[in-house]
Parts: structure tokens; C-alpha cells; sequence
């Protein structure tokens, strides 16, 4: 049994969690003090030792992103923070911020300091006021006690941070398309290369991080490289939010080093509500291909998952019992697409316009024998011809459900109808609804 | 340009302060576009040409961006903005039929406003509560494990005139203008307030704790 490692985490019931004073209380701004006498360089040396990889859904090594910049030339360089979590599924980085800014700040502080970056920036969605508050806070605390600002902790690093909120676009989350929203654009994404490394922000080299990979480079200064490694697979190193949602008994943030398995996870958090059977679920959010029950022993590592057919991405585990109709399911993930896609590029304007009509007259019972081949041929011409990875995500969800279910779309299609009951999946019951008079009383 | 002295002369302090926090003049479009929506409620053609001014662009060019994203309101909105989640895993939760619920109740569809000018009803994408499906946002504050029930006394309240508290998040939702002059990067003073802790957020800590873990300091 793999224990949980709350790290992230650990601070989150504590009084009024989200002040400096909670965190310095534990500890806080300390890895700050000690990076800031070490030689960047030797930083940038040790995340990439520690083998942290991006946890904004790509897995990227962080440390070699870090690498990446060009040599210093004297003029700004950023770093940008990945705030703009929204992939359906994902509620990890809400919660960090919401209870613990600060952790956020000084993984801010650090990296900026190893990256040579005087201006960074974090770019937090628009739909969370009271994260933003928080955030906003806690920059402001971090000023205000020498975290941030002129001379840090008397070592001469100048860094100032904004916090900046974004206003409903989930291509946002795509690094290119969030350096151009940050610019006051469109969200649309860039053509790579150049990479932000070489050209990202106002053209600089810039560094963009999501938000937990930040916030986890202070337990990796502060308690050192081994320490992280320690926990982990061979090549998927240290700890990760696993984010339980769905018809799960205890839903919630359970973090745990990775490679622990849904089994396992499934055991602390109570099993499946009323005991049903798993049905589906995503490992990382709903751009990540389907898993089944077959998958409870895939350890969630990014090369297990891979391996297993899909991707471990933000660890986003959604889980839907065997009264969710898969076809329901997979046309609400695409008219999302199809609601999201910035509209650059044609394979994705056009191909998640036709998958959601598609899916929609198959969901209403409308849908005919040459539909389900219409869909695979649709994601064929999106998959890999897509601008970014957004058109990429949208074909994950049809062609792995047509996989594992074709059965339960051809039944749509021969019944002309939606074989299940929606109300049997919902957490309470349609029939008990008060009727709108009745819910005065 | 239609502003009135008092409110013109604010409203250039402030986007001086936001214009301050950038590097390049254009990165303060979001916040300022947020801005003018805290006075006039929403993306206003006055807000578009002030925008414009601002960061020295047309506004044909403040319009285009304007539109790109869907909190940027083209007419004005209700004083609150209720969003239910009808994303799948909300959705397949219970949003579908909480959402049925609330625009029968209000009379409105997606994206429409009551005739009183309080509700502006929308459906949403995913908001990062998924732990806490069903999820409801108003004014862009965390109404987590929504029941119909639930979601009819808040839209009633509203309806009514009463104060409404999210389940995550402040004492109270501030109405729509002051919620865009936060998100327009102004601190309101109210980010100690809680509602305490949902047991979502903390369910693997307890679950580490029984484990036998101990904080390590």
C-alpha cells in the first residue's frame, strides 16, 4: 500500500492557512533564504536532478525548461505562472492557492532567482474572486515582509509580481495562447517554434510553469534533491495532487507520490459510491484517453499511463459508475471543444463543430449506421493536424469511448434513443426535486 | 465619451495604477476591460473607446478582444451573474437538472438576464471544483455540492433582495461591479474572509493523518 505524502498539502487545515504568518510558522520563506545563497545555476541543476516534470498536464522536465534560456544578454527575461487551470476534471491549483499563496509566492521567488527573471507574472483564470483576493494578498504580504520587491533577504535579487486574472478562455491554459492574453490579445496560440523560451513574453525568453510545479520547487530547495526523489517512480519522480471527483464515496485532493495506483486511491477514498461499479474514467482530465476498470493497477506515473494507452496529465481522475451513459458523457466534453476552440486553426474550428453535431443526434436518438465511422474519420483529421493540443484533447474522449463502448453507441443508434436513465447518475433523485413552488418552505 | 467628470477622473486613476503593474501598455487591456465593467456593468461601447485610449489602440482592435472572452459581458448584466456547471462531470452529477430548475425559476435561458435586472443565468464550462460537483458560481464565488433545492433558495435570495454566502469563498458575494473592480486587480480587503474548509480540499490530509503521517518541519 503506497502511503499519501501530503507536501503541497500539509498546511492546508491550518488557522487561517492562507497568511504569511501560517506559513512562516512552518517553516515558510526559509528554501527562499537558501536558494537565494546558492549559485542559480546549481538550482537550476538541482530540479533538474530532482527530476520534477511538469504538473500542468505535459510533463515536461521542469529544470530543463529552466535550462532552455539563452545566456543572459542584460535585458528582462520572465517568468509566468500557469494559473488558468480549466481542464475539465482539474481542481488541484484552486485549492493550493486558495489555502496556501504563499507557497506559490516563494516557488515564484526561487525560480525567478535561478531563471535571472526580475518580473514575473501569474496568471490566474478569471472565474475565482476569492483566489484572486488571496493571491493578491499574498504578493502584497510577501512585499511587505522583504519576500518580494528591492534587495531580497539582503541578497541584492530585485523581483516584482503581478498578479494578473484572465477572463473565461480555457486556450489560456496553453502556454503560447497565455503569453498572448498576458499581452492584452486574443488567446491564441503561437506558432512553435520560437519557443517562449527563446521568444515568449513581449518576444523575451520566458519561462512558463503551471502553477504546482512552482509551488513544489520549495520543498525541493528546502528538503533537498533526495528527499524528492525518494518518492516517485524510476522516471516519474516525487509527489502529485490526485484529484478524485465523480461517483467516488470521499471526492477530494489526495496527494500521494506518483505511480500510486486508482485502486489504491479508490480504498481512501471509500470506493464508489454505493458500491457501484467503476465504468469510465479519465487519469488526467478529459483530454486524456478513457480508462476502464481494467486500469485500477496502472501505476499513475507519466510512463505507465502512456504506456496504458493514455496520459497521466493533470491527474485529474474522474470516475463515472456503470448508470453513466458513455455517449452523454463524451458529447457534453466536445460541445465543450467545440465552445473553447479559439477558432485558429481549421482542423479544430471546424472538426469539433461537426463532432459535437455528430454526437448530439446520436445522444438524441437521431444518429444513423454511418455516424460512428463519420466520427473516428472526423478525429482523424484533427488528431495531429491541429494547431496546438486543444484539437488534439477534443479527439481523446470519441475515440477511446468508441473503443471501449461501440456496443453502447450502436445501441443509441438501433433504440433511437438514450438507453439510460440521466437522473440515475446525479447525487440525488430528479423525482424528490421540490417542485419550484415548494422550495420556499 | 459619455463619463461624467467624477467618474472619468477614477476611472483614469485607476487604469494609471493597472497600466503601472505592466511593462507594455497593451498588457493592461484585461484588467482594464474588467475595469469598465465594474462601473458599467458590462463591456460598454464608452468602456471600449476609454479602453482604446488607454492602450493607444482602435476600437475596432479593444472590440475584437473584448469578444474573444465570454466574462466580458455585450449587454448589461444581471447584478448577479449565476453560472451552473453543465460541463459532463457536473452535469452527469445533477448540473442538467439543476440548471432546468433555475432557468425555469428565472425565466431565462443561457446568457439572459431577469426582467428585474438581479440574475444574469449562464451556463458554465468547468470552474476547477470538481471535487465538489455539483457546482454553482455566482459572481464568480465556489456554491459547491449544488442540490436544486439549494440553488433556488440562492436564486431566490438574490431574487428577493437578500445577501448571499458561497460555501468556499467570502462572507458575502459582492454584486457584479464591485466583484470586476477586484478582478480588475484591486485588492477590496476581504480576502481573510472563509467559509471554513470544504471536505474535499482536506479529505487526503485526514486520510494521510490516519495513515500515521506527521508534518515534518
Amino acid at each position: 500500500m503506497t502511503d499519501l505524502t501530503p507536501v503541497l498539502s500539509a498546511t492546508w487545515d491550518a488557522e487561517q492557512s492562507w497568511k504569511l504568518s501560517t506559513y512562516t510558522d512552518h517553516g515558510g520563506y526559509g528554501a527562499l533564504t537558501k536558494a537565494l545563497g546558492m549559485e542559480p545555476a546549481d538550482l537550476i541543476a538541482a530540479v533538474k536532478d530532482s527530476g520534477l516534470r511538469g504538473r500542468g498536464g505535459a510533463g515536461f522536465p521542469t529544470g530543463m525548461k529552466w535550462g532552455f534560456l539563452p545566456p543572459d544578454d542584460g535585458l528582462p527575461r520572465y517568468l509566468v505562472v500557469n494559473a488558468d487551470e480549466s481542464e475539465p476534471g482539474t481542481c488541484k491549483d484552486i485549492p493550493t492557492m486558495l489555502s496556501a499563496p504563499h507557497l506559490l509566492v516563494e516557488g515564484v521567488a526561487i525560480t525567478s532567482y535561478a531563471i535571472g527573471s526580475n518580473h514575473a507574472f501569474i496568471y490566474l483564470r478569471g472565474e475565482v474572486v476569492h483566489v484572486y483576493r488571496r493571491l493578491m494578498q499574498a504578493v502584497r504580504e510577501a512585499y511587505e515582509a522583504g519576500h518580494l520587491g528591492k534587495d531580497i533577504h539582503g541578497s541584492g535579487f530585485d523581483l516584482d509580481v503581478t498578479v494578473h486574472a484572465g477572463a473565461g478562455a480555457y486556450i489560456c491554459g496553453e502556454e503560447t495562447a497565455l503569453l498572448d492574453s498576458l499581452e492584452g490579445r486574443r488567446g491564441q496560440p503561437r506558432l512553435k517554434p520560437p519557443f517562449p523560451a527563446v521568444e515568449g513574453l513581449y518576444a523575451r525568453p520566458t519561462v512558463v510553469n503551471n502553477v504546482e510545479s512552482i509551488a513544489s520547487v520549495p520543498s525541493i530547495v528546502g528538503k533537498g534533491v533526495e528527499w524528492f526523489t525518494a518518492m516517485g517512480t524510476e522516471r516519474s519522480k516525487g509527489m502529485g495532487l490526485f484529484s478524485l471527483s465523480g461517483h467516488v464515496a470521499k471526492p477530494g485532493q489526495y496527494e500521494a507520490p506518483l505511480g500510486i495506483t486508482l485502486r489504491e486511491l479508490l480504498e481512501m477514498a471509500g470506493g464508489m459510491r454505493n458500491g457501484r461499479p467503476l465504468k469510465f474514467w479519465t487519469p488526467g482530465g478529459s483530454s486524456t484517453p478513457l480508462f476502464t476498470d481494467e486500469h485500477l493497477d496502472t501505476p499513475l506515473d507519466y510512463e505507465s499511463v502512456g504506456a496504458a494507452g493514455s496520459m497521466l496529465g493533470t491527474r485529474a481522475l474522474q470516475l463515472f459508475d456503470d448508470t453513466t451513459c458513455v455517449v452523454r458523457a463524451v458529447t457534453r466534453w466536445t460541445e465543450f471543444y467545440k465552445h473553447e476552440s479559439c477558432g485558429k486553426c481549421t482542423p479544430c474550428r471546424e472538426g469539433t463543430f461537426w463532432l459535437a453535431q455528430i454526437l448530439e443526434r446520436i445522444e438524441d436518438g437521431h444518429g444513423t449506421d454511418a455516424d460512428i465511422q463519420q466520427l473516428l474519420d472526423t478525429c482523424e483529421s484533427i488528431l495531429g493536424r491541429a494547431f496546438c493540443a486543444l484539437g488534439d484533447g477534443a479527439t481523446s474522449c470519441i475515440t477511446s469511448s468508441v473503443k471501449l463502448f461501440r456496443d453502447e453507441y450502436e445501441q443509441h443508434i438501433q433504440q433511437g434513443a438514450c438507453p439510460f436513465d440521466h437522473s440515475a447518475s446525479a447525487l440525488f433523485d430528479y423525482d424528490s426535486a421540490p417542485a419550484p413552488e415548494e422550495a420556499h418552505a | 465619451m459619455t463619463y461624467d467628470g467624477e467618474t472619468l477622473a477614477q476611472l483614469e486613476k485607476d487604469a494609471a495604477a493597472i497600466l503601472g503593474r505592466y511593462p507594455v501598455a497593451r498588457s493592461a487591456l484585461l484588467p482594464l476591460l474588467h475595469l469598465v465593467q465594474s462601473v458599467d456593468g458590462y463591456v460598454s461601447p464608452d468602456g471600449i473607446a476609454f479602453c482604446a485610449r488607454q492602450v493607444d489602440l482602435t476600437s475596432a482592435e479593444v472590440s475584437a478582444v473584448a469578444t474573444f472572452y465570454t466574462q466580458y459581458k455585450r449587454r448589461p448584466n444581471g447584478e448577479y451573474q449565476v453560472g451552473v456547471c453543465t460541463n459532463t462531470l457536473c452535469a452527469v452529477m445533477g448540473g442538467d437538472e439543476i440548471w432546468r430548475q433555475l432557468s425555469e425559476r428565472c425565466g431565462v435561458g443561457h446568457d439572459e438576464t431577469t426582467a428585474d435586472g438581479r440574475v444574469t443565468l449562464e451556463r458554465i464550462e468547468c470552474n476547477a471544483a470538481c471535487d465538489y460537483a455539483p457546482v454553482m458560481m455566482v459572481n464568480w464565488e465556489f456554491f459547491d455540492n449544488m442540490t436544486p433545492e439549494r440553488a433556488l433558495r440562492v436564486v431566490d435570495d438574490i431574487l428577493e433582495g437578500r445577501d448571499v454566502k458561497p460555501t468556499r469563498g467570502s462572507a458575502k458575494v459582492a454584486p457584479f461591479k464591485e466583484m470586476s473592480r477586484v478582478l480588475a486587480g484591486f485588492e477590496d480587503g476581504r480576502a481573510d474572509e472563509d467559509q471554513g474548509l470544504g471536505e474535499p480540499t482536506v479529505v487526503g490530509l485526514k486520510a494521510a493523518r490516519e495513515q500515521g503521517w506527521e508534518e515534518s518541519k
